[in-house]
């Protein structure tokens, strides 16, 4: 049936005397598998080779602080509610007087908790933030031993404070810059 | 039933076929499927589908998420090329929305597209290989999908399940990176695809195991719904992308391979020389990329500020921008109402999406067309009669995917 003009028949022509014969047929699948034996090789020794990820890669979550050291999340919520596997849950807290060096805004959030077993990190929780405060790294592949072990809280999630580690902190910083 | 049919004493409840359970977990079926196969000896008497075993009420959910939420679920219907997936999702939901994108949008669409067409029908064809007992041309290509994986890495940050472009364009201008990535495709695949056709395609043991094998009849596959690949392979060049153009097809030119009798063979033929028309394809896309100028040469999106989200940087310091920003992941904005079907030439055969929408912030109802879906209901006839062995090679060759099927 003809519906187009730009249809093109596949070449199915019968096989000839040549393609007839077993032994080219072995003879050129061996070639190119004599070939390949000499190329260079295409795996790496993961885990002690890593290839290198693009640079909006998504992996495992992060929470940022600001260059104090405070927490930038406000717990507004927007990340669990963009979130579409429904991965996110906290409760928000407000900030007493005194507290001013640990969180950033008013509101923070008192427990924070990722589910990486239901994450299919799809990355909107980075997008919907609006406070700069939830990045996803270029760390993956985590392993535990149970499951409970994989509901990642607050502290987990958290970059390096500035003041206890200024290396940590840098290390962070730049992979979120990438972004 | 063939002569030397074993013959039981009149009377006797002894079945004189064997039951066989292909799948749902088996390492043949490529996905969570089940065949239950009468068989007498070799050979297929009868066999019975089903399906659901990976169901995961995607239709069902979607009628609870805004619209952006809905493009992860669609990752995971043909998850060989799910870039392909979130794009006929994001036409279906401009079309309702009517937004019109910008022809550089409209390429980069494109140029992403084929490439999952290419690495679909890569999977397909070398398993095809593999399931006739030539794992060799599977080991040898899979090393190239994985530059196709690297180029989707780039622009979106994932690799299988993509969430790729957001409704109105990309999530973000493709890098210098991806282009010298794609570039780099383009350069090493042809010779790539080359050597996969000089292993396969007249290797008289490939085509003594595929010829004949699993045939269908234009009328027949039209009969069942057939699209894509496994309907050009019956004979009928049927195409999305030249009947229905979307993401401006129409200026590109490629041509529509066409098989005779619809067996194996012919829809590995079929789908070998579609790689070749969609590197053409993404090949005209480059060209046309640049020629773009000036300020349309980093147009990205379209201008939709109710559905697509504004720059980070206003978000952090503009009051406006953060109101809009809350509303759109709130997903607080109403749809107009109507009802809409969109259907693009995913590498499986028209993947279609049909949403009606009642005016609310979610679809009222959601229907995927899979092709996969309809595939399966002509695998009975397909490999009856046929060997056991013939059963698994229509099945790859198909290319049924599991995920597609269930939803
Ligand atoms: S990456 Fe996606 S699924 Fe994971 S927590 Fe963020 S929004 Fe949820
Ligand atoms: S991480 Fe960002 S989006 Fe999520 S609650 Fe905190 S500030 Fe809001």
């Amino acid at each position: 049936m003809q519906l187009t003009n730009r249809a093109k028949p596949v070449d199915r022509r019968p096989m000839n005397a040549i393609e007839r014969l077993y032994l080219w047929n072995i003879l050129k699948g061996m070639m190119i598998t004599i070939r390949h034996f000499f190329k260079k090789k295409a795996t790496i020794q993961y885990p002690e080779q890593k290839r290198p990820f693009s640079q909006v890669f998504r992996g495992l979550h992060i929470l940022n602080r600001d260059e104090e050291g405070r927490e930038r999340c406000t717990a507004c919520g927007l990340c669990a509610v963009a979130c579409p596997a429904e991965a996110i849950t906290m409760e928000a807290a407000e900030r007493e007087p005194g507290e001013e060096n640990l969180y950033r805004e008013e509101k923070y959030a008192a427990r924070y908790e990722i589910n990486m077993l239901r994450c299919i990190f799809c990355g909107y929780c980075e997008e919907a933030c609006p406070k700069d405060a939830i990045y996803l790294s270029q760390t993956f592949a985590p392993a535990n031993y149970g499951r409970s072990g994989f509901i990642y809280k607050k502290q987990d999630l958290l970059i390096p404070n500035p003041v206890e580690d200024p290396e940590g902190f840098k290390k962070a910083q730049g992979e979120i810059a990438r972004k | 039933m063939s002569e030397q049919h074993i013959k039981l004493p009149e009377g006797s409840i002894e079945k004189t076929t064997t039951t066989l359970n292909l799948g749902p977990t088996h390492p043949a079926t490529h996905g969570v499927m089940q065949n239950i196969l009468e068989l007498d000896g070799e050979r297929i008497v009868s066999t019975e589908q089903t399906i659901g075993y990976i169901h995961r009420a995607f239709e069902k959910i979607a009628e609870r998420r805004p619209l952006y939420q809905i493009t992860p679920l669609t990752d995971r219907l043909n998850y060989c090329s799910a870039p392909l997936n979130n794009m006929g999702w994001h036409l279906t939901c401009e079309k309702l929305l009517g937004v019109s994108t910008p022809k550089r949008v409209d390429y980069l669409r494109v140029i992403v597209m084929e490439l999952a067409r290419i690495s679909d029908h890569l999977i397909c064809n070398s398993i095809v290989g593999v399931d006739s007992g030539a794992y060799t041309g599977f080991l040898y290509v899979m090393q190239y999908r994985e530059l196709i994986y690297e180029i989707y890495e780039e622009i979106c940050g994932s690799r299988l399940t993509t969430n790729i472009g957001r409704i109105g364009g990309f999530e973000r201008n493709f890098n210098d990176i991806a282009f010298q990535k794609i570039e780099k495709f383009l350069d090493e695949y042809p010779r790539v695809l080359k050597e996969f056709e000089n292993l396969f395609t007249r290797n008289r043991i490939f085509m003594d195991r595929l010829i004949g094998a699993g045939p269908i009849s234009a009328e027949r596959a039209l009969n069942y719904g057939f699209t894509g690949p496994n309907l050009r392979a019956a004979g009928v060049d049927y195409d999305v992308r030249i009947s229905n153009p979307y993401s401006s097809y129409q200026d590109f030119d490629f041509s529509v391979p066409v098989g005779t009798t619809g067996d194996c063979y012919d829809r590995f033929l079929v789908r070998n020389e579609e790689m070749w028309q969609s590197l053409s394809i993404i090949r005209q896309a480059m060209q046309k990329l640049t020629e773009f100028k000036g300020a349309e040469a980093d147009v990205y999106h379209a201008d939709v500020p109710e559905y697509y989200l504004p720059k980070k940087e206003d978000v952090y310091t503009k009051m406006e921008a953060l109101i809009w920003h809350f509303k759109i992941i709130m997903g607080e904005i109403d749809m107009p109402k109507g009802e809409v079907y969109h259907s693009i030439e995913a590498a499986n055969g028209e993947l279609g999406y049909y949403m009606i929408s009642d005016g609310g912030r979610a679809p009222a109802r959601l229907h995927f067309r899979r092709p996969c879906f309809i595939y399966y209901q002509a695998y009975e006839e397909l490999t009856k009669g046929s060997m056991l062995s013939d059963a698994i090679i229509v099945m790859s060759s198909l290319n049924l995917i599991a995920g597609e099927m269930d939803a």
